[in-house]
């Protein structure tokens, strides 16, 4: 505990990203292989379920500091941060509490998780006793591991980058590993390091390739138009199917587990020659494609009735291929992929649907493909290079999409403020974030374009997931992603992110995408005409 | 008891029994000054009287003209019925507490002040009175300061490593106590020169002419050309922070020394490199401890949480409520940072 609570310090002051990557790294090479795992699963944002909540933790701590329960609460909202406010009000001038040997995976395994079977006698006798025994920033931790959340301030992109370091493995190869469900242990952390692929867990999904939206005119900066792979940007869910023998697996772009809301399309990847794995999008299609919000009945739910598959049948859109036969094929060019993909679709279920490529000529003839995206139900198209491989993340330059207007952007939920009249008591003000490195800057407010069922399930969730209070404002953990659509974009130094934009609203709730989706200050920027 | 010895009026707290006031906000005849930061030591009054130590400092802020009584500690003086004097407040070199004798009666207004040792300023001494009143800027029981000693030894170490990296340090603390305490407190051993800002080098030359003293420092803006600062602590007040005056330090590396730095939230906020906790106001444990030792049957609450320090004493069974004043609102004084 006190190892990763000192990591833990090095990377909250920290600003610089090399810096951060560097502890990390160091950390990992020297960590006894179980604390690394936790120690990973709680970097790459990974969480507990929360045990016990705040009300019997703040009832707690009033009780052993004997001080009134609302002078706790009013401490805990100056603060903003319970888990600190109970590190802090606790915390002894020189009395110095005995170091704690024990690992971070002793600590997580025996005194956390375990708090499972007890009741709440047994929790508070365990919780306090730990409190006591910890000095302020152990016990800062501890708590935050307690409620749940702990947020580090390191994307998931620099503990690859630190466990790369670390392990001598590429960065590619972390990235895979780290991906879907693991459980945090030896095996698993060692595996991290380890010399030979091959040895990868069978259900994990590959890391995504993402493309960068183009900016400027295809004739301008794309060379030959030959040199392109040309399709339409559907407009789903994002997955990834790996057929194994025993099983198939339906992955989100959010690293979850989605089979269950889509057992068409499980039952179709059966048809898949075993040990393939594919990249596509999940759409609601009958006939044709269904809009967005048809698809969205199919998502947040445990079971899918019969009734529901039958209006809202799924399919898969296929776009590439990434192992086929147990090959990882992802370095092969996407010309070659595209031929493995089709050789692979001949036997399979209809509901695995190649994508169909655009067949333009010239720039101008694919501009005028373009122009039939509302009316085809895409969002416009999309360029890989015929010679591009299966990247990770999404490096610029490889696959482009074109989209047709408004501008939009991928943004989390910052903060939130009530609204008026109708609004009243309901959080229907927020503001939204892109990325700038390891920081959220704020680029715009919107209050409309949520349904009244969104507003209301959103109110709740900015209750429950409030980090600090500012008057009538609440920040929030920063995990809910909107697409946002606007019309224009300017510069403006009025602004902290320097950009100004122009009627936006929120497009839509993506609760298919996760906090590591939120586009880039860069990219808003690379709006700017 | 009909009025009280001192009330909050338009003008700022008041004796009427003695007819003068403390710390006023706007011209008085007769002023008490507890300290020379802004929101305390305001120009315009006809006479002060404050703590000698202190003096060099209120000529500054108060101008040449200013008529100011130097007074010893524990020295007494008659304002008509009322005897008053001044006790070591502990929170800036001559900062003191003022305790008022009237009849029976005996009062405390302490101003701003700790507890903890600070080598540039006399101790604060408790003083038994009836009445007390407090500062509350840091009155939650979350705010509980580390021990200095500790805390320049964060600095210091952090120093080392920048300058092995060729960064120039620069700490932000305010400008009069703060900057002179720090510069007391840091361990031997140097990497560096220690610069000081152009609103910082004045007030600590006041300081060493009242006999403190401090390691050698000299004013950024007298730096030998060829300087490149990349061993360096310079020491600045937040003022300076992103202004062009920064420019001329190479990849510095920022640090924010302040009683605020408690919290994660503002070390975060304020977008330094480094939060260090170090005040020169009390902390909860000492506040507590404080009225305890003065023994005060009532106390009275200006700045930041009173009133929640009110109602965590009335709880405790004593008279409590706040006074309403205008301190804590300059910069210079470890004012509310949001």
């Amino acid at each position: 505990m006190q190892r990763f609570a000192q990591l833990f310090q090095i990377l909250d002051e920290q600003r610089g990203t090399n810096a951060k990557v560097i502890a990390m790294a160091e950390y990992f090479q020297s960590i006894q292989p179980k604390d690394g795992a936790w120690a990973v699963y709680f970097l790459s944002g990974r969480r507990l379920k929360r045990l016990i909540g705040p009300v019997q933790l703040r009832q707690w701590l009033a009780d052993i500091s004997d001080l009134p329960i609302w002078l706790i609460e009013e401490s805990h909202e100056h603060v903003g941060d319970l888990a600190e406010t109970i590190a802090l009000v606790l915390d002894r001038k020189g009395g110095q509490a005995t170091i704690d040997q024990r690992g971070l995976a002793t600590w997580v395994e025996e005194d956390i998780l375990t708090l499972r079977e007890m009741d709440e006698e047994q929790r508070r006798e365990r919780v306090v006793s730990a409190w006591q025994r910890l000095d302020a920033p152990s016990r800062f931790l501890y708590t935050k591991l307690l409620t749940g959340a702990l947020r580090v301030g390191v994307s998931q992109t620099l503990v690859e980058r630190a466990l790369a370091r670390a392990s001598g493995q590429p960065q590619a190869v972390i990235a895979h590993r780290l991906m879907g469900q693991w459980q945090a242990d030896t095996a698993f952390y060692q595996g991290l390091f380890d010399e030979r692929s091959g040895q990868e867990d069978a259900s994990r999904p590959y890391p995504f390739f993402l493309a960068n939206p183009l900016e400027n005119p295809p004739e301008q900066t794309l060379g030959a138009i030959d040199d392109w792979q040309l399709e339409w940007k559907w407009d789903g869910i994002r997955a990834q199917v790996v057929r194994r023998e025993r099983a198939v697996y339906l992955w989100s772009r959010g690293e979850a587990l989605i089979g269950e809301q889509f057992p068409d399309i499980l039952a179709a990847a059966q048809s898949l020659p075993v040990d393939t794995v594919l990249d596509g999008e999940i759409l609601a299609w009958s006939d044709q494609v269904m809009p967005f919000s048809a698809l969205q009945r199919r998502l947040g739910r445990k079971r899918v009735s019969q009734k529901l598959m039958d209006e809202v049948p799924a399919r898969l859109m296929v776009y590439d291929v990434l192992e086929r036969n147990g090959q990882d094929v992802r370095e092969q060019p996407m010309s070659t992929r595209r031929r493995y993909l089709e050789a692979c679709l001949v036997n399979a279920d209809p509901r695995l649907m190649p994508s169909a490529l655009i067949a333009a000529p010239t720039w101008q003839a694919l501009s005028e493909w373009r122009e039939q995206s509302r009316e085809r139900g895409v969002e416009g198209i999309m360029l890989k290079a015929n010679r591009s491989t299966y990247a990770t993340g999404r490096p610029r330059g490889a696959w482009w999409k074109w989209k047709i207007d408004p501008l939009t952007l991928d943004v989390v939920l910052l903060y939130a403020q009530p609204g008026h009249g109708r609004r009243a008591n309901l959080y229907t003000d927020y503001s939204f974030a892109v990325r700038d490195g390891d920081n959220l800057v704020p680029i715009a407010k919107a209050y409309s374009g949520l349904t009244d069922v969104e507003i209301r399930k959103l109110d709740h969730w900015i209750r429950r997931h409030t980090r600090e209070r500012f008057g009538p404002v609440r920040s929030v953990e920063p995990e809910q992603i909107f697409e946002l659509a606007f019309e224009g974009i300017t510069s403006s130094p009025r602004h902290k992110s320097g950009l100004a934009l122009r009627f936006p609203r929120i497009a839509r709730w993506r609760k298919d995408l996760g906090s590591n989706d939120v586009d880039t200050l860069e990219q808003a920027k690379a709006l700017l005409s | 008891m009909t009025v009280p010895l001192i009330q909050p009026t338009r003008k700022g707290l008041y004796c009427a029994a003695g007819d003068f006031h403390i710390d006023p906000w706007q011209p008085v005849p007769r002023a008490l000054i507890t300290h020379a930061h802004a929101d305390h030591a305001r120009s315009g009054h006809d006479q002060y009287w404050a703590a000698r130590s202190g003096l060099g400092l209120l000529r500054r802020r108060l101008g040449k003209k200013a008529v100011i009584h130097g007074l010893e500690y524990g020295e007494t003086l008659r304002f008509g019925p009322v005897t008053v004097s001044l006790h070591p407040a502990g929170h800036v070199l001559g900062s003191a507490q003022v305790r008022l004798e009237h009849e029976d009666e005996v009062w405390v207004a302490s101003g701003d002040y700790k507890r903890d040792i600070d080598p540039t300023c006399a101790p604060f001494e408790p003083i038994l009175c009836d009445t007390f009143i407090t500062e509350a800027t840091f009155a939650l029981p979350v705010y509980r300061w580390p021990v200095v000693r500790d805390v320049a030894r964060d600095i210091h170490q952090w120093w080392q490593k920048n300058a092995s990296t060729n960064r120039t340090t620069v700490l932000f603390c305010y400008a009069l106590g703060k900057a002179q305490r720090l510069l007391a407190e840091l361990p031997l051993g140097r990497p560096g020169p220690i610069y000081l800002h152009g609103a910082i080098a004045p007030l600590t030359d006041d300081y060493r002419a009242a006999g403190i003293e401090l390691p050698p420092t000299q004013p950024v803006s007298q730096a030998p050309a060829d300087e490149d600062f990349s061993s360096s602590l310079v020491i600045a007040p937040p003022s300076a922070a992103g202004s062009t005056w920064m420019r001329r330090f190479r990849k510095p590396a920022t640090g924010f020394a302040s009683g605020w730095m408690r919290i994660r939230g503002n070390r975060r906020r304020r977008g330094y490199d480094r939060g260090f906790v170090i005040s020169d106001h009390v902390d909860w444990p000492d506040l507590l401890k404080t009225i305890t030792e003065t023994g005060a049957k009532q106390v009275l609450t200006t700045h930041g949480r009173a009133d929640e320090l009110v109602r965590y004493l009335i709880e405790q069974g004593l008279s409590a409520r706040p006074l309403a004043t205008l301190y804590g609102d300059q910069d210079d004084d470890d004012g509310e940072v949001h």
